[in-house]
Formats: C-alpha cells, structure tokens, sequence
C-alpha cells in the first residue's frame, strides 16, 4: 500500500489548516454560502436533504486496517456509528456538523486520508480495480497509475473549476471491473507488441441523463507521459467544455458534440505543445511509488482444495470469492448486502471487525468495490472456513455476489436532495422477495442497479436490469431497464415503457426474471438471453 | 458599451489590490481580444472566458498587460488563459479582474497571475494568508514552483 513521505502528509495537513479557516470565515459571515460551496464540496461537504454529508476518499479503493478502524470511529464519534460505501470505492457519513468537519478531516489526515476533491467541479478521486494485484489476468498492478494520477490531480490549479465533475478510472486488465468506460477518461494500462507498458485512453463516457460509452481517444500513451496526456485532455475540456447549461457540461457531451476524432485532435496538439513544457514526472517518480504496490510475502505450497463439508460454507466459498494469481489463495467478498439491508451500509462494529479480519487473513489490506462490497484481497483457501464464521457471526456472511440480491443502489430520496423517488426501499424488497422465493441462485449472475433519479448515481444505465425512480405528479414512479453491463461487454440499458409504482416495481422485476428463466439456454446468464431474444418478450410479459 | 471595438476597458492602477512585480503599474486601458488583433498600436488587452487566449500569441511583443476576467469564479476558463500566456513566454502583467476572491489566488498565482484587481476588495490579512499557505506543489505550473516529484528526484 501507498504511504505518504512528508510531502504528502503536509499537503493533507496544509489542506485541512485551510479548510478550518474557510469553515470559520463562512461562520463569521465573510464567506457567503455561494462561495463557499464549491470550497466544501472540494472537501466532500455535501448539503443534503436532512444534514451535512461528509464524502472521504479512499484513493483506487485501497485501504489498511488501521484506516478502516479510523472510518468506524468517525462513524462513532461524529455522526450515527455507520457508513455508506459508494460506487466509486469512497465512504460518505450522512449526519455531519459543518463545525465537526475540519475535526474529521484531521482525524482523517493522522491515517493518511483525506476527503479532498470528493466532490466540486474538479479531478475527483481515480477509482481502480478492486481485484488490482490480486488478479492473475492483469498486465500489471493498476494502481501506482492511479497514485501517480492521485498526486496530479490533487490541487491542479488549472483544473479545479471545470465546467463540471471529472471522475477518472483506472484499469491494467481486459476484464473491466471499474466500470472504466463509463468514466470521464478511463485509462487501460496495456501492453503494446514491443513488450512496452503503457496507457489506452478512452475519454467521454459517463452515465447520469445523457449515458455515453467513451470512445478509445488513443490507443497507447507511453508511461514517461501519462500526465502530459491526460493534461491536455484536460485541457482541451476546460476550454471547451459548454458552461451555459450544467447538464450538458460533461467532457462527454464535449466530446460527443465535436466528435471523438476532432477532440482527439485537439488533445494531441495539445499534447505536442504540452511536451515541450517539461510538466512530466520522472519515470524514477512511477519506480518510487511502485514497490508499495509490491506483492506481500504470499507463501508457497499452500493446499489450494476447499473443504467443502459444511454446505453453507462452501455456498459463500463458492458465491463469494474470486481466483487469485497465487495458488492456495483468492480474494473473499465481504457482502455488503445482507437481505433486507442497506446497498453499502457498515454499522462501525462492522467496519472495525473487518479491519481486524483483514489484518488477520488479508495482509492488512481491504478494498471497496464500486458494487458496493469489501474485499480482502489476499486469503488463504484454508483460512476462508474461520473467514466466514466470522463475518456470518457479524451479519456479513451473505453468499450473494454478482446475484440480484447485490444491488447497487444510490442513497435516494430516504437521503438526497436531487432525488425524485427512493431506491433504498425498492432494493429492500426486491432482495426479499427473491430471498423468500429462493430464487437468487437460480438466475445466477444478475447485477440490478437503482438509482432515485435521472442522475444515476446508482448507474441503473449499466444494469442488467436497471430500475430509475422518477417523480410522476408527485407520486414515486419506478422506470424498468434491461441489457445494460458495465463490465468489458459495456452496453446502455434500454427502457422496457410505463414505469411502475413501488409494489410494481417489484413484480415487473420478478415478471423479468420469469421471461429468462423460460427462454435461457444452458449457461445463459440473465443479459445473455436478453441480447439474444431481445426487448419484445419481456415487453409482452410485462405489458402485454 | 464593452464590446463596442475599441472602447476603453479595464482596471485601474489603484484598483490592483495585490501585485507581485517590480516594475511600474501598467496605467492603460485594455481592449477586447477582437480589437487588439485589429489595433497594431494596442498594448493592454482584456481576456472573456470564451476568449481563445492562442490569438494573441503572435503579437506578445507589444503587450504590457493582459487582463483575464472572471465575470464569476466558477468558471475556471482564465487559468488555462493565463497558463498558455506564461508558456509561449509572455513576460508581462497578468492581471486577474472580476470575481476574484481568497480561495482562488494561490491557484491563480500558480496559474501565471502576479496581479489581482478584485471587484470587490479582499481582507489583507485572509489574502496574505492564503498566498502563502501552500509550500509544495504537486504539478509543474507557470509560477516555477517546484513539483514535489522534483524536490523527490532532485
């Protein structure tokens, strides 16, 4: 894992001096609320619908336990002992005193954290693999990118009032598990014929009202510059990037508008003019920071059989764990989802005993994933048994990765000022109901994503079925959407026709799962069938 | 009025409430972007957010100040504005005009800006505060700062 020098602790601490003096000119009335919003909002301070919300970074979802146990705490002592893991691998605290917040920000920065650029109309914090360095079909660990990125991007003097948010992602593996395409730039580090690292570039993705794919704006950049590529990409963005409508302001519709080879362009001439300035890090600075990525001492010979004697075992073991690149290890998903519960939530009890599993079997290290789950990314096959009575013991035993009971799904309207419905209640039913029927493991891999309004922070777009609350004459109304993946396959969903209300929601979703079942072929997986059979036997069942 | 070719715009000497230069205030009006390519005698010119800061580059001979506005501080337009001028070697005033507020000089400093004419004047001491609260920098800009990754590697 990255540790900071003194460089980058000072940044933090410089950071949180001034964010405790903007806190104070804004109480003494010298700020108005105006300017002071994107100051707090560059510092993870949303105003919502009941209270602050405090947003903290966890840079490309990678964390130690000692930082875990740090979240539980501020769990506890600044707001009501749980958080809310969001989709882009951060953590948000939803009942925060504006007073408290310079205080959070300090306890953050004693572990190396932070809650900068978390929001605003700036860089915000690069998300990455959450298998990163544990995968065996990666070319390289994705990470030291993203931390060389990190650094860039915090405090870019040019770049911190862009025409709108920026999210960047950061893979190193065909397999895509960052939803990389439908970020603002997502970056493939590759490896060209010549043997050579380097990084693809796909720029103008993105979901919200206006859902894009990012087309691929170049197909490698070498490694001695990644950051001159990406700030002429920013470039480019800042200038042109329309500011006279906030929904269109995305580099997406930027480069939607120009069109992906004349944004292409710009950016490499852009580029030419930027090498000149001398604005790259040395690749000694890649080479520093790389061995904190480095394996940990991973033992040989390990037995790599499960045992598989105690069925509930073995049904996580075999739902909940992904191969690793060392034999006799995997890396085991802590469920964020029990039946019935929150998408994301973690009570501080929660948070600290997975910082203690995770110091225990894990190397000491956790990572978020942007469904909304933990993972330990380094376990012992025969350290997986002792694993999981314990988080079952904790209520984070569910076996149901990648299952419709894994729901995505955005604080909504229970939380949310923009938002027009709740999604929360519609996840909470939807998990009974197929957990009652025991049909979750019958339809397999089936990834349902919600989200309380057009904004789609619960990236219902990408969903295999997608559900989008929307405000019918002052009546919640839930939209259906199916074929969606935000995976290598990445493809939009397509609204089914008239939405449903909340009971009916939950009945249209079971009717969809009904129309696979019948028509699935072996090996099938829900989006499977509906690419192959289409939208029109699904729209019968459901209306017809 | 302003956009009127060849109207006079611009701040005053006594309205540039900070200046991180030596020599004289520049005591002339600016004009637009459109005019000054026009004029040939022009010395001072005025830079709007949708204002391509590249026209001006093949006239840097004759400036003495360029003014950069920020009719509102969300727009973030003027620091690219300010960072071209200072990378194609313009020496002379930059000179930040409008909604300039606290929070934004230390990035408009980095930017290539050593003058500031808020609309409104700032608190002195929150201003000095906030020029000098940042001693490292991660980015190579224009103000010659020296990257954190260079004071790493020498």
């Amino acid at each position: 894992m990255y540790q900071y020098d003194s460089y980058d602790q000072a940044m933090v601490d410089t950071r949180v001096e001034e964010f405790r003096d903007q806190t104070r000119r804004r109480l003494e009335g010298k700020l108005s609320e105006d300017q002071f919003k994107p100051l707090r909002l560059m510092n993870g301070l949303y105003l919502q619908l009941h209270a602050y919300m405090l947003r903290v970074a966890i840079p490309y979802g990678t964390l130690d336990s000692r930082q875990m146990h740090a979240l539980a705490d501020i769990a506890d002592k600044y707001d009501r002992g749980y958080g809310h893991f969001t989709t882009r691998q951060n953590i948000q605290y939803n009942w925060i005193k504006l007073e408290d917040a310079p205080d959070i920000l300090a306890d953050l920065a004693k572990v190396e954290m932070h809650a900068i650029q978390t929001s605003g109309n700036c860089i915000r914090n690069i998300s990455s693999d959450h298998f990163a360095g544990a995968a065996a079909d990666e070319v390289a660990d994705p990470r030291p990118y993203a931390e060389l990125l990190r650094q860039w991007s915090s405090f870019h003097p040019e770049f911190s009032y862009l025409p709108r948010k920026f999210k960047i992602a950061v893979i190193a593996s065909d397999s895509d598990r960052a939803a990389m395409k439908l970020h603002d730039i997502g970056i493939q580090i590759v490896r060209n014929d010549a043997g050579e690292l380097g990084a693809a570039f796909f720029v103008g993705g993105g979901m919200g009202r206006t859902p894009m794919i990012a087309p691929c704006i170049r197909d490698f950049v070498p490694l001695d510059q990644l950051v001159t590529y990406a700030e002429a990409c920013l470039r480019v963005y800042n200038r042109h990037g329309r500011r006279d409508n906030k929904y269109k302001a995305r580099i997406k519709i930027l480069v939607h508008e120009m069109g992906a080879e004349e944004y292409a362009r710009q950016v490499e001439e852009e580029f030419a003019h930027l090498l000149e300035q001398g604005i790259e890090p040395p690749l000694a600075e890649l080479e520093r920071i790389r061995p904190y990525f480095a394996d940990p001492e991973f033992e040989t010979g390990l037995p790599s059989e499960l045992d598989r004697s105690d069925p509930e075992f073995a049904l996580w073991a075999d739902s909940n764990t992904h191969p690793h690149k060392t034999p006799g290890y995997v890396s085991a998903i802590i469920s964020l989802k029990p039946v019935g519960g929150i998408p994301g939530d973690a009570s501080a009890r929660q948070m600290h005993l997975m910082a203690e599993l995770a110091k225990q079997y894990s190397f000491d290290e956790l990572r978020v994933m942007h469904t909304q789950n933990i993972v330990l990314p380094h376990v012992r096959i025969a350290d997986l048994h002792a694993l999981w009575s314990q988080l079952e013991a904790a209520g984070l035993g569910a076996p149901n990765l990648d299952t419709i009971e894994d729901i995505i799904a955005c604080p909504g309207l229970d939380y949310c000022s923009l938002a027009n419905a709740r999604s929360i209640p519609i996840a909470q039913r939807i998990s009974e109901r197929f957990a009652a029927k025991g049909r979750t493991r019958e339809l397999g891999e089936l990834k349902l994503k919600i989200s309380g309004c057009i904004n789609a922070c619960g990236h219902h777009h990408a969903g295999h079925i997608g559900i989008l609350g929307v405000d019918k004459k002052g009546v919640e109304n839930y939209q259906l959407l199916l074929g969606g993946s935000e995976a290598q396959d990445t493809s939009l969903a397509k609204i089914t026709g008239p939405g449903f209300d909340e009971a009916g929601i939950v009945d249209a979703v079971e009717t969809a799962t009904e129309v696979y079942l019948s028509n699935r072929t072996e090996g099938e997986r829900f989006l499977d069938t509906y690419r192959r059979i289409g939208m029109e036997p699904f729209k019968e069942a459901l209306y017809g | 009025m302003a956009d009127t070719p060849g109207t006079v715009l611009g701040t005053s000497p006594d309205e540039v409430q900070f200046r991180f230069r030596d020599d004289d205030v520049v005591d002339h009006g600016t004009v637009t972007v459109d005019s000054f390519v026009d004029q040939s005698n022009a010395t001072a010119v005025r830079i709007e957010p949708g204002d391509d800061a590249r026209e001006l580059l093949p006239h840097l001979d004759r400036i003495a100040l360029v003014e950069v506005n920020f009719p509102v501080f969300g727009d973030g337009r003027g620091y690219s504005a300010a960072r071209i001028l200072r990378e194609a070697g313009y020496e002379g005033e930059l000179r930040a005009v409008g909604e300039v507020l606290i929070d934004q000089l230390a990035y408009m400093r980095r930017c290539g800006f050593d003058a500031f004419a808020p609309d409104t004047p700032l608190d002195m001491a929150d201003a000095e505060a906030a020029f000098a609260r940042w001693g490292n920098v991660y980015q190579h800009a224009a103000d010659g700062a020296e990257p954190i990754w260079q004071l790493r590697h020498g």
